[in-house]
């Protein structure tokens, strides 16, 4: 025996191999747990409708629906009338989102930036963030009319609030040692917010856009709902007063592409912008 | 304790000081507290000083005092002649973290002072000698890197190449390499020693470990809590270029014993 054997004379040690165990679904990919799932539910959703436990006009079978979609589908991409309602919400949500975006900013500044924005402004803001923002929709129509202004007006209203905090909240995150080091540079208080604060703060400030830009949307269609005009949320509210759920399906189904597609292209703009922040270079996939 | 080591410095031929501290004190009121009491001090031209004591022994209240970032309560601060009222562009500063700003590549991020100071055109102009620097710190070939690409080393060595980029007159370090892991930071630091010797720097360093101090400095200054003082400027007669190796040669552990033991005294002083 060796004089370096360290085990000595002992019995050769037991393998302690142990099988560890992997959670059925975490061996599936995820895509096909998704698709599976959905099939499931379209299963069950078909069965309640086929078997008459659920009426035909609470809920409608997944074939009506689905032939609901396409006859919209089909009136959207030849130009019919929906296209037009379609746009005329798309107006309002992108007018609102630009707005909030500009009011949100720029009072996110004054509130991060400023000792009287935070100790003055700052409290009024939360007391109005706290109040039930939809609330204010009648108010909305009645100072502005029925028009595309009023939805714009309560679109802008729902969303600001997330954009201003996020910038109030980015402007904040710089930390000490950057502040520092500006100061020593003799970095003036301009310099200082647009080359250090704002940028740093850029992270913050695209969490709020992403929360706004699904909120627009919601603004928009109570708008429509309480305002009336020609938009999307308009032919909602008619198709559901003749209990004609499949299209009420269909349009729902569409306007959460709209947003989907808003959302995207914040995300988009995001990893562009931001390309250095390892959570926003991953945003959006 | 103090003029016994005025007096051996007189008997070498000196650089000027070029930055002195005279009765420096800082008192905060309003929790009655003295963080510093008649600081004296003199950093000469080209050579290294570091600053060690306990946490509260206001070291970090001293360094902030230094770079014109908080007024002292009492005392002068002379910087190459001046007052330091304020944040000065003559002094440069480093930190625990590299602080780098992620949207800038390495090179920009070293012309910031630059840019700061002078504007954009005149950063440009100033390309070269960032070019230079980051040969001066080996890192070359990164300019366009970003600093998500750098490792922990690397980004001090180009937060090392953004402080030097104004020529500053005095270098004030704030543990610059304490979030390094240990082998980084061994060979940081005789990095460093080289920056500093062939650009002539005058260095003050805030450190906690003796031995970082020691192989460092000219000169140590060794605080005390409660109130905060200069216990005694430890002068360190070892040659330059200072090595690792040096760290096992008896006159470096007596240093090091010397340091620990004033340390400790001012530990006990405190009843901790």
């Amino acid at each position: 025996m060796s004089t370096f054997d360290m085990h000595g004379s002992e019995a050769p040690v037991e393998s302690t191999v142990w099988k560890e165990e992997i959670s059925l679904i975490d061996s599936i990919p995820q895509p096909i747990a998704i698709l599976g799932l959905g099939l499931v539910v379209v299963l069950i959703w078909h069965f309640a409708t086929a078997s008459g436990v659920v009426s035909n006009i609470i809920l409608p079978s997944p074939l009506e629906t689905w032939r609901e979609i396409v006859f919209v589908g089909t009136n959207l991409v030849t130009g019919g009338y929906m296209l037009a309602a379609l746009w005329v919400t798309m107006q309002e949500v992108l007018i609102g989102f630009v707005l909030a975006t500009l009011i949100g900013i720029g009072l996110g500044v004054i509130v991060g930036e400023t000792r009287f924005g935070e100790r003055a402004v700052m409290p009024y803001l939360i007391a109005i963030d706290t109040m039930p923002k939809i609330a204010f929709a009648p108010l909305f129509v009645a100072w502005l009319g029925f028009d595309i202004s009023s939805k714009v007006a309560l679109a802008t209203f729902v969303s600001v609030f997330p954009i201003l905090v996020g910038t109030a909240a980015g402007l904040n995150s710089a930390d000490r040692n950057a502040l520092n080091l500006f100061r020593t540079m003799g970095a003036t208080r301009w310099q200082t917010l647009v080359q250090m604060k704002m940028p740093a703060g850029l992270p913050h400030v695209f969490t709020g856009l992403k929360i706004a830009s699904l909120s627009v949307m919601a603004g928009a269609i109570t708008g429509e709902f309480l305002g009336g005009g020609k938009g999307f949320g308009e032919l909602i509210r008619v198709a559901a007063s003749q209990l004609h759920t499949p299209r009420v399906f269909a349009l729902i189904l569409y306007l959460s592409l709209l947003g989907l597609a808003m959302f995207g292209t914040v995300s988009l703009i995001q990893r562009k912008l931001v390309f250095w922040h390892k959570d926003s270079r991953d945003a959006g996939e | 304790m103090m003029a016994a080591h005025l007096a051996k410095e007189e008997g070498a031929p000196l650089a000027p000081s070029i930055y002195s501290l005279r009765g420096v004190g800082k008192v905060y009121a309003r929790r009655s507290l003295v963080a510093l009491e008649n600081v004296n001090l003199d950093l000469r031209k080209g050579n290294f000083y570091s600053v060690i004591g306990s946490s509260g022994c206001g070291k970090s209240t001293l360094l902030k005092i230094m770079a014109g970032l908080t007024s002292p309560t009492s005392g002068s601060v002379v910087l190459t002649g001046k007052p330091v009222v304020g944040p000065r562009r003559d002094i440069g500063m480093m930190f625990q973290q590299a602080t780098l700003f992620p949207w800038l590549t390495t090179i920009d991020n070293i012309l910031l002072p630059i840019r700061i100071r002078d504007g954009k055109v005149a950063a440009r102009a100033k390309v070269g000698d960032a070019q230079a620097l980051l040969d001066l710190v080996g890192l070359n070939g990164f300019e366009k890197a970003y600093p998500s690409e750098l490792s922990g080393g690397m980004a001090q060595r180009a937060a090392i190449c953004r402080m030097l980029i104004t020529e500053p007159a005095v270098l004030l370090l704030d543990e610059p390499f304490s979030a390094l892991d240990e082998l980084v930071r061994d060979f940081m630091n005789m990095e460093l020693q080289r920056i500093c010797m062939e650009r002539d720097a005058t260095a003050f360093l805030v450190t906690h470990s003796i031995a970082e101090a020691v192989i460092l400095s000219d000169t140590v200054f060794v605080m005390g809590a409660r109130p905060g003082r200069v216990i005694e400027a430890v002068h360190i007669d070892l040659p330059r270029p200072r090595t690792l190796d040096m760290v096992t040669s008896p006159a470096f552990g007596r240093y090091v014993i010397h340091i620990r033991d004033l340390l400790s005294q001012g530990a006990s002083h405190e009843h901790v």
